[in-house]
């Protein structure tokens, strides 16, 4: 193992540069990942002018134009309060409900449960196409349509599945010893619950929130099908740049950068975390 | 863990059983519903039976849309999976500089899907995308809305820089489960680096690997926004998905009907695949409890 034999010596105070092929890959790999994002914050920080007449890897009239259109103007900007809304709406929900779940399946044995559990990872691996008319009629049936709570109860068909996977996973790292230690110094279950296990599972309640978050934020064909003025989410308000004089690069892009934003906030407090996420709780 | 039986449990799993049941079964009836039902228009529905059903399976243009979903989930699967074992394996294992990878990787996995497609349709383009230019620039004739070829790597190429990093977590959290003891068994056995990979870091990773596997075939498989925004499932059908056929059907020429036979088979498919993930995980998860 060649590298691991470069790291020791480097490890060991000789501080030569360590060029070695890990840091090649790396390099290479980050850099594809981050050139098309610095390509879209590129175009953002232009005048449309300078997007189409000419071509330049630096802005060179740095504008912020494109954003104050954005944050000004109420038709653009009431598209993140919407998504945040409902993304907030559907967190809570998705969390509340799927709490309680997640410790039946993770401390008792009970008549169905197996298939119980199976079923709900079925909807996670719904896929949202199939459900977008039904959903439509549905919500529009009982008078929810173009409302936050549609979206946010929506969404809740894999976000619920997903937080009770990855709670459940959290949860079976917890001793039982602790549960009944907590009943036998007279806790209710109510009382247990909340001063003694969600403390423990603080960083597995973080984790399934941000996952739930995530995947409420980064969906689109349901929460575009499910709104149209009141509610609509600030990704399918971003086709509105496609006007008469064709499309507004700068704009667009500027509100893509924007979208991304609250993701890279709330990626540092979880990083540790999100691979275990990701593995519904299993790594 | 022990788990004792307590039926009373079921209490507590009520609240997810009633919103799901909601949220997933009401619609899924209604789909059932239209699958065998036709329509002359306002709102006169007469039984159909297994007849859209049998008409979908007979359609050319399902089969066409099933053949290119297999192709691409195929491709993608090829390229990810050693892909992200790769860069996995290059990480840096601890402190700050790890931190700053998985912060950074994580980062195209937090794009809204249609912003993804958005990133990739500017920087695609001849006239103002960095990728586009330099292709051109440098004599290669892209052009991924006429070119069926240029739309293919184009919506390949986004897929793999948007989930890779997916495997590749999954992969290095594998990586960090195995103790040190391992590595050094291999040293005083003057492993080669090859072996080390074979034998010791492949099959600690083989759990999480399943789930890396299973997830991106799952998701590939239903993927819609981003391979829509970039090529609106053209040029003509070459790239319309599974899912971009499905959404044309239902909401575009409301086609009720075969639409919902389409939407029942679609969603068997998925169901018999999550069996398959379901099975083996809880299989994984005995060996290894």
């Amino acid at each position: 193992m060649a590298d691991m034999t470069v790291n020791q010596f480097s490890s060991r105070g000789l501080s030569l540069p360590k060029i070695n092929s890990s840091l090649v890959v790396m390099t290479l790999y980050l850099l594809f990942l981050l050139l098309p994002i610095y390509w879209l914050l590129n175009m953002s920080l232009k005048t449309n002018t300078e997007i189409l007449n000419e071509f330049t890897l630096f802005p060179r009239d740095l504008t912020f134009a494109n954003y104050a259109t954005i944050l000004t103007d109420p038709a653009w900007y009431m598209g993140y309060v919407n998504s945040l809304i409902y993304v907030t709406l559907n967190t809570v929900i998705s969390l509340a409900v799927a709490l309680p779940a997640a410790y039946a399946f993770s401390r008792y044995h009970f008549m169905g449960d197996k298939h119980l559990f199976f079923w709900l990872l079925t909807n996670r691996m719904a896929p949202p196409a199939v459900f977008a008319l039904p959903f439509f009629q549905l919500y529009s049936s009982v008078g929810l349509f173009d409302t936050h709570i549609a979206v946010a109860l929506a969404h809740c068909l894999f976000n619920v599945p997903l937080a009770v996977w990855i709670l459940e996973g959290f949860m079976r790292g917890v001793p039982k010893e602790i549960d009944e230690t907590a009943y036998i110094d007279g806790y209710s279950f109510g009382a247990f619950f909340v001063k003694i296990f969600t403390p423990l599972i603080a960083s597995g309640i973080g984790v399934a929130a941000f996952f739930c978050f995530m995947f409420s934020w980064v969906e689109l064909l349901l929460s575009r099908t499910l709104t149209t003025v009141d509610a609509k989410p600030i990704a399918a308000i971003m086709t509105r740049t496609q006007g008469a004089s064709g499309i507004d690069w700068g704009v667009l892009a500027a509100a893509g950068i924007l979208t991304i934003v609250p993701g890279a906030l709330v990626i540092y407090f979880v990083r540790n975390y999100i691979a275990k996420g990701f593995a519904l709780g299993r790594v | 863990m022990e788990k004792t039986v307590n039926q009373k449990a079921w209490f507590l799993v009520l609240p997810v059983l009633l919103l799901v049941a909601f949220s997933a079964v009401i619609p899924l009836m209604t789909v059932v519903n239209y699958s065998v039902q036709d329509t002359f228009g306002n709102n006169q529905f007469f039984w159909a039976g297994l007849e859209w059903f049998e008409e979908m399976l007979r359609s050319e243009r399902m089969w066409d849309a099933l053949g290119r979903q297999l192709m691409f989930s195929g491709i993608i699967l090829a390229i990810e999976i050693p892909l992200g074992i790769f860069v996995a394996l290059n990480m840096p294992k601890s402190g700050f500089w790890s931190s700053f990878c998985l912060v950074l990787m994580s980062l195209p996995l937090l794009i809204p899907w249609n912003v993804v497609g958005t990133i990739w349709q500017i920087f695609g383009r001849v006239d103002i995308g960095l990728l586009g230019y330099t292709l051109d620039a440098l004599g290669i004739n892209y052009n991924y809305t006429q070119d069926i070829l240029a739309a293919w790597v184009t919506i390949i190429v986004m897929d793999v820089w948007h989930w890779t990093s997916l495997v590749a977590l999954l992969a290095f959290a594998g990586l960090k489960s195995i103790p040190d003891a391992y590595y050094q068994a291999a040293k005083i056995d003057q492993a080669s680096r090859w072996k080390v990979f074979c034998f010791i870091e492949l099959p600690k990773m083989m759990g999480v690997l399943m789930i890396a596997i299973l997830l991106r075939f799952m998701d590939s498989f239903m993927i819609y926004t981003e391979p829509f925004v970039v090529t609106g499932g053209g040029p003509g059908n070459a790239t319309t998905l599974l899912s971009i056929d499905l959404v044309k059907m239902a909401l575009g020429q409301f086609d009720l009907g075969p639409a919902a036979a389409f939407s029942i088979m679609y969603f068997l498919v998925i169901l018999l695949i999550s069996w398959v993930f379901y099975t083996v995980m809880t299989n994984l998860e005995k060996r290894e409890g």
